[in-house]
């Protein structure tokens, strides 16, 4: 691992970095998704958790913004280790998060304006006029300020994402934590997702962490890279050493393509006379 | 077997422990809760004016039942001018709490409880959570502080038209003077029954709001079961636990009061 995380002797990385997360465990049901993870995001910076499907990335995000109790392990958020349980310290630190889930979790009974304006509504004294303007500022940015009348249930797939984005962003989050944002979208789509992560990040100057297994994607847009595995993390550091990694876990992320290339191949070759594309299967009636 | 009972029953003990919990935080949490104004509005429109007329009507029904049964009943004993008092006093001490928060419960309860399972299955609770807002404090608060004043009103409707109900079977449709029904209903009720129909009703509406919410606000734990089938079967649940709960509270405070 290229990335050394905070161990209890060493404060250093949990004081420059805006998060860290060390020796993260959860079991459910006896069944242990993660297993000592751990996690650096650095002041900043866009970093990428990649991982095969049910190797723990969503549980790990969901543990580091509170939504499930980790069984074993710390995080420091801010140079500070946060309690397992509520308190002051954690609703500090929900001001200062944001969670993007992959499902969107949208109030389907809210209107796209009142989705936005509900995380102000709830957690601060602003005046109502106040919260409007910055609700609606934020939609402008998104560009959603004309459909804010409408519900969620009549927005496109894109504009959803736009919309718990805005969500996400109006109370001007230090830390934003994306789950998964790019799943079941095409190539294209992804990509819009990954840019529009980009450029409001730059905009407004927050953290992100982003759990997916769109590699590519990944490894152009994020500053830092790490890759969990059988609920450990494998590898920290930048694409380029992701892209040089001999570890075998990123090995094998990184050349899957590479390998279903070889086993397509291979099946080809073993197979005595291939089927023509026209001719019937001979399990088919005739 | 005794393994098996004695796991059901320490799931029973913690279920209510929970509920316990779950009921008096979400009390607590309504002090100093942010633009509770709205939520309470809407909570009065969905437990208010959505199930008055189902009230009315059930009420309506009951009145006249009663006052016919009652009318009959009362002729073999040549007693027909005590109607009033029994139609009176059968519901404002007994009928008139029960039977309207059981409507409350089937109209209201149910949507309240599948609205909550399904938030809590699509993860609006859990992004409500993350937000830094309690969701009991959005969610259930609201509708906990309304059910302790929509219930009794609920109480009082169902009382009165049941009372015109009793008044057009037994004077109207039979042959009893209006003057004495009504006399009889103004002497048979008093300060104390008035008190008791009130006191249940409250009871009633924080019992049956809190079960329906903590079975909503849970669904995601019932056992073996998921999704849609998981907040299908929270909501049956809710309405089941909050009609028993319903019959057996209503034991209770009759048996402290009588």
């Amino acid at each position: 691992m290229s990335d050394q995380v905070n161990t209890p002797g060493r404060t250093g990385a949990c004081a420059e970095a805006l998060l860290v997360a060390r020796g993260l465990r959860k079991a459910f049901s006896g069944k242990t998704v993660l297993d000592g993870a751990d996690l650096v995001v650095p002041r900043g910076a866009l970093v990428c958790v990649l991982g095969k499907s049910g190797t723990g990335k969503s549980v790990l995000l969901k543990c580091v913004a509170g939504v499930l109790r980790p069984d074993a392990g710390e995080i420091c958020f801010d140079g500070r280790t946060l309690p397992a349980g509520e308190g002051p310290e954690r609703a500090a630190f929900r001001r200062r998060c944001s969670y993007l889930f992959q499902s969107n979790a949208l109030f389907d009974s809210l209107s796209t304006l009142e989705n936005v304006m509900l995380p102000l509504e709830q957690t601060t004294t602003m005046r109502r006029r106040e919260i409007t303007e910055r609700a609606r500022a934020v939609l402008r940015v998104l560009e959603l300020d004309e459909f804010r009348e409408r519900f969620p249930s009549q927005l496109s797939g894109g504009m959803q994402k736009r919309l718990a984005l805005a969500r996400a962003l109006v109370t001007r989050p230090e830390l934003v934590l994306f789950d998964e944002p790019t799943a079941g979208l095409d190539p294209l789509r992804r990509n819009a997702v990954f840019s529009m992560i980009t450029r409001y990040q730059v905009e407004l100057g927050f953290t992100a962490v982003v759990v997916t297994h769109d590699l590519e994607e990944a490894l152009v847009a994020a500053d830092r890279v790490a890759l969990l595995d059988e609920g450990c993390m494998r590898f920290a550091g930048t694409p380029a050493e992701f892209r040089a990694s001999a570890d075998a876990s990123v090995r094998a992320f990184r050349d899957s393509v590479e390998d279903l290339r070889a086993d397509v191949a291979a099946n080809r070759a073993h197979q005595p006379s291939r089927r023509a594309p026209h001719e019937p299967l001979e399990i088919l009636p005739k | 077997m005794l393994q098996t009972l004695g796991h059901r029953t320490l799931g029973a003990v913690a279920e209510l422990g929970d509920f316990a919990l779950f009921t008096s935080r979400s009390f607590s949490a309504a002090v100093g809760a942010p633009r509770l104004g709205r939520r309470i509005v809407r909570a009065v429109y969905e437990q208010g004016v959505r199930c008055l007329p189902v009230v009315l009507i059930v009420g309506a029904f009951t009145g006249l039942v009663l006052g016919l049964q009652g009318y009959y009943v009362l002729a073999r004993f040549g007693s027909e001018g005590l109607l009033g008092t029994l139609v009176s006093l059968t519901l404002t001490r007994e009928l008139a709490p029960v039977l309207a928060a059981l409507m409350v419960v089937g109209q209201a309860g149910s949507a309240i409880a599948a609205e909550i399972g399904i938030q809590r299955n699509s993860e609006q609770i859990d992004a409500l959570e993350t937000m830094g807002v309690d969701p009991r404090r959005y969610l259930v608060s609201p509708r906990l502080l309304v059910a302790v004043v929509v219930y009794p009103m609920h109480a009082a409707f169902f009382t009165l038209i049941g009372l015109v109900g009793g008044y057009l079977s037994g004077s109207v449709l039979l042959s009893l003077e209006g003057g004495i029904y009504w006399s009889s209903v103004m002497r048979a009720v008093g300060p104390e029954d008035v008190r008791e129909c009130f006191i249940k009703a409250v009871v009633f509406g924080i019992v049956t709001m809190a079960i329906c919410c903590h079975n909503g606000f849970n669904a995601h734990r019932r056992p073996g079961l998921t999704g849609a089938r998981a907040v299908s079967a929270s909501t049956t649940r809710a309405v089941v636990l909050s009609s028993i709960a319903v019959l057996a509270t209503d034991y209770l405070i009759t048996s402290a009061l009588v």
